[in-house]
């Protein structure tokens, strides 16, 4: 197969960027998407021109770190998969594709594809866990049943892979799926809900500073999430929120 | 002369652990604030010893090449996670679990790290569920356990397919709680290139920022590799891209020795090699071999048939399948360790009965057990004499239950719907049992750096068992480092902040700095992915799963050729300060280049036949591996000398056993 690619190409966070096209030939319909990237580079370095930079590392759809807007979609075509589990049979040949970075403003931009999604650790950082310390005295794992309608509810928003491609997709550049999933995920446990209403009043506050947009309910972030993260994590975060500004002292 | 002293406590074997504990040295807390502690690798050992020696009060620097820590790959892990917890009372126990792993190992393992290992392992359910790590439940709300490879218990919690993901998360969240402190000054997208060593001990480390391509000092009282393992040597792996040896290289080249590097683990369950561009390989879970079946044709017409398209695998008559896991093992059946399953499968692709195009693939067959859920649930359901298109859908359903993610990730792959024709799969290099030697307190050769996870060799010996590797990682991190590395920085109360204006670190940044230079100024032609795919087609061929004398002498000799050729002839471009993948790549392969040597050297020394380790010269009549314990029960580590890999100087370490008889390994 052969294609035109088009793609983002910017020399820094500061620096003016724009669409480059290049021609790739010879990608077979079994490759990864990142795979047609890779051979796209190896092109350009023979060529003397340097490589597309993009972030990648476990090309399995778990690490969450491959972020490419393709064709308009985070992720590109295709639901369920991250880009490096989009196969090019899912192209036709003689296809042009245009490739981006995922673009907002709580992610700027560091290189060509790649950019810095450190808000979202941050938001972690503001909240995101239980305040437990090491320890080998702590009680049995089984002492506290869970139901289980719960832990796989729980389990179901912790799938989360922190992408971005949520953020990518909403059209206020909100980060509501990303932290509500997390809040979720704490609050329907019983080890977690002790601190629900501080968590969600300091990683609800982080992301507002991070500079990431507000929910307006259009549901884009749940098609184009890779793991199926439902908005129902966000009614639930809104439900603790209001819950937890009334009560808060 | 020998600097190996494993440092094993007195004692029974059961109280080593306890009794060490309690007499070593601690650290006031007020003295603990005035030590600086690095980390390097933010996966399941690396970012559970960074929160819990934060948690302490020591000042952590926690720095991982990935733009955060979350990515790291103990992420991708997808089945479980061993502990001795005996919930499901089916005669487990931290001597059983201790037992299972050394026997697994082929006992090329430590008695006493192992045993500390089952010993801890409960404690990491407990941490794990207080940190809100949602594992599987059962109705009742307890947590639910499934079986693995090679023991015939079910020991192993497990969170679906994802198991690993919801660790390191867990790990993570500890991790990012200390950042928010304060207590962890995290430095993500940097990359360890060197370490330095003042007066002998470890200070610290030359760090690539690898957004602005600045080199970074670092300095600490104690350096800990969490680095992960060194599958991609051989190109094609399951690790993820950026997965390397370089961290561990650097402290080998200076002075911490490398044990057991040919011990590595293939994975029989990973999808096959489909093209020359695949960058990457990915696994399918061993839980599946709770419940497909493996097979190939008996006949080789019909394999041949299969490879050539003209017959499809369920046109082949139950007579005219070999299901050789069953027939050659029939105790543990599909359930044989990682390393015999393999070994089996590449027997039958080797004699010719290989399904797909490239003959290298066995089928993984799920009819049967689609066919007895089926037939379960419709008696559940009282249905009476179901229809078998009835007893398929019911069956289907509850697979899909079980597997359903990995059944999804096999499709997307490979385009095939693995509910109605077998999955194909082929073995793939999956994990390195060895790796920087480190005694009892994981301390390698060099004082003040220590090693934990895969990243060092102790616990696995010669082969890992199924969700092992998860419980080292935290076990290391999180219940064994607090302690050991405590125990070594009470000696450094008193030294005061380490200078990183010294001509260590001078030489150490220079050093890092040349190398970049001279492969940027190489000015040759081949990119650099092109020397790491050559390398892993000489290690998949020569140090796979299958090794010999000749062709492990072919190895080192093409190995040595081609490290040559990348110096004269790589291509990098771009410039040292500044954003450079290709360079950091660079980097990366040419440890690889050296690593790769050792490895083939490692086991060509090696001549006896255990556990991933298969030296064809031994072998049994029925092609078993025939291990020689009178000369080889020892740990292989290896001294750099002489600036030349193929000079390293092997050290022995004897393992002596006193609480297992050494066996044949027999799962027949």
């Amino acid at each position: 197969m052969n294609f035109t690619i088009n793609v983002w190409r910017q020399n820094g966070p500061k620096e003016r960027g724009g669409i480059a096209t290049y021609k790739v030939s010879n990608i077979s319909d079994d490759m990864s998407f990142l795979e047609m990237i890779d051979v796209l580079n190896e092109q350009l370095i023979i060529q003397d021109i340097e490589p597309v930079v993009f972030d990648h590392d476990c090309r399995e759809g778990i690490c969450g770190m491959c972020s490419m807007f393709i064709n308009g979609e985070a992720h590109g075509p295709g639901r369920g998969v991250t880009t490096c589990q989009l196969h090019m049979r899912e192209f036709k040949d003689g296809d042009t594709i245009t490739i981006e970075p995922f673009r907002a403003k709580a992610f700027p931009i560091i290189k060509d594809l790649m950019v810095d999604r450190g808000s979202f650790d941050r938001i972690i950082q503001a909240g995101g866990y239980v305040s437990v310390n090491t320890s080998g005295n702590l009680p049995d794992a089984n002492a506290t049943p869970i139901e289980k309608q719960d832990a796989d509810a729980a389990f179901d928003a912790a799938t989360c892979i922190g992408c971005g491609a949520c953020v990518a997709t909403c059209k206020n550049a909100s980060a509501m799926l990303f932290t509500s999933a997390k809040v979720s995920q704490l609050s329907l446990l019983p080890q977690g809900k002790i601190e629900a209403s501080e968590r969600v009043m300091n990683m609800v506050k982080q992301m507002d500073l991070e500079g990431f947009g507000n929910c307006t309910n259009t549901g884009a972030c749940e098609v184009e999430c890779p793991k199926g993260i439902s908005i129902e994590n966000i009614a639930r975060m809104n439900r603790e929120y209001l819950s937890a500004s009334i009560t808060s002292k | 002369m020998s600097k190996l002293n494993s440092n094993i406590p007195e004692g029974s074997l059961a109280e080593k652990w306890t009794k060490h504990k309690s007499k070593i040295p601690l650290v006031s807390p007020a003295n603990k604030r005035q030590i600086d502690v690095i980390v390097v690798g933010t996966g399941l050992a690396g970012s559970s010893a960074a929160a819990s020696l934060a948690e302490l009060g020591y000042n952590v620097k926690a720095f991982c090449f990935q733009d955060s820590p979350r990515r790291a790959h103990s992420i991708a892990a997808q089945g479980g996670i061993n502990a001795a917890k005996n919930y499901q009372n089916d005669g487990d126990s931290t001597f059983r679990l201790f037992y299972d792993t050394i026997k697994g190992g082929d006992y090329r393992s430590r008695e006493a790290n192992v045993h500390r290992l089952a010993e801890v392992s409960a404690s990491i359910i407990d941490q794990c569920v207080a940190q809100g790590v949602p594992f599987a439940r059962e109705y009742g709300g307890l947590l639910d356990n499934r079986s693995f490879g090679g023991v015939q218990v079910s020991r192993t919690f497990y969170a679906k397919g994802q198991t690993g993901q919801q660790l390191l998360l867990g790990a993570y969240s500890a991790l990012s709680r200390q950042v928010a402190k304060g207590r962890v000054e995290l430095l993500s997208r940097h990359e360890m290139v060197e370490l330095v060593v003042v007066d002998g001990k470890s200070r610290g480390i030359i760090a690539r920022n690898l957004v602005t391509g600045e080199l970074e000092r670092h300095s600490a009282h104690a350096v800990i590799l969490c680095t992960g393992g060194y599958g991609n040597v051989f190109y094609l792996s399951t690790n993820a891209m950026g997965s390397n040896v370089t961290a561990a290289w650097k402290a080998h080249r200076k002075g911490a020795y490398i044990a057991n590097p040919c011990f590595t683990q293939i994975h029989p369950t990973c999808i096959p090699v489909s093209g020359d561009s695949q960058s990457k390989l990915t696994l399918m879970s061993e839980s599946l071999r709770n419940d497909g079946r493996i097979w190939v044709p008996k006949n080789a017409e019909d394999a041949l048939a299969i490879r050539e398209g003209k017959m499809k695998p369920t046109d082949l008559s139950e007579e005219n399948r070999d299901y050789y896991l069953e027939r050659r093992y029939p105790a543990f059946g599909n359930l044989v360790p990682r390393d015999v399953a393999s070994r089996a499968a590449k027997e039958r692709c080797d004699a010719g009965f290989g399904i797909n195009k490239t003959g290298e693939a066995v089928y993984l067959d799920f009819s049967s057990a689609i066919k007895r859920f089926g037939t379960e649930a419709a008696h559940v359901k009282g249905i009476k004499t179901p229809s078998e298109d009835e007893i398929k859908r019911l069956g289907e359903k509850i697979v899909e239950s079980k597997y359903g993610n990995l059944f999804q990730m096999y499709e997307k792959i490979t385009a095939q719907n693995p509910y109605k024709t077998p999955m194909m799969i082929y073995p793939a290099v999956h994990y390195t049992m060895g790796g920087v030697w480190v005694d009892y307190n994981l301390m390698t050769t060099v004082p003040g750096l220590f090693a934990l996870g895969e990243a060092n060799f102790s616990d696995h010996g010669a082969n890992r068992l199924g969700a092992s590797a998860l419980m080292q990682g935290l076990a290391d991190g999180y219940f064994v480092a607090p302690y050991t590395v405590g125990t070594y920085l009470s000696q450094d109360i008193t030294t005061g902040k380490i200078s990183t204006d010294s001509p260590e670190f001078d030489e150490a940044e220079s050093t890092a700095r040349n190398r970049m230079e001279g492969f940027l100024n190489s000015k040759g032609n081949t990119p650099v992915e092109v020397f790491h795919r050559d390398l892993g087609k000489i290690m998949w061929s020569q140090c796979g799963m299958a090794r010999n004398s000749e062709g492990l002498k072919k190895a080192i000799a093409d190995i040595r050729i081609l490290r040559d050729k990348f110096y004269s002839d790589v291509k990098v471009l771009g410039k040292i300060d500044e954003m450079n993948p290709e360079l950091d790549k660079a980097g990366r392969v040419a440890d690889f280049l050296e690593l790769g040597e050792l490895m083939c050297m490692d086991a060509l020394a090696r001549e006896e036949s255990c556990g991933g380790h298969f030296r064809e010269e031994f072998q049994s009549k029925e092609g078993e591996a025939v291990r020689k314990d009178d000369e080889f029960a020892f740990v292989a580590a290896w001294e750099f000398t002489e600036n030349d890999p193929g000079k390293s100087k092997l050290h022995k370490e004897e393992l002596t056993f006193e609480n297992v008889e050494l066996n044949t390994r027999s799962y027949k």
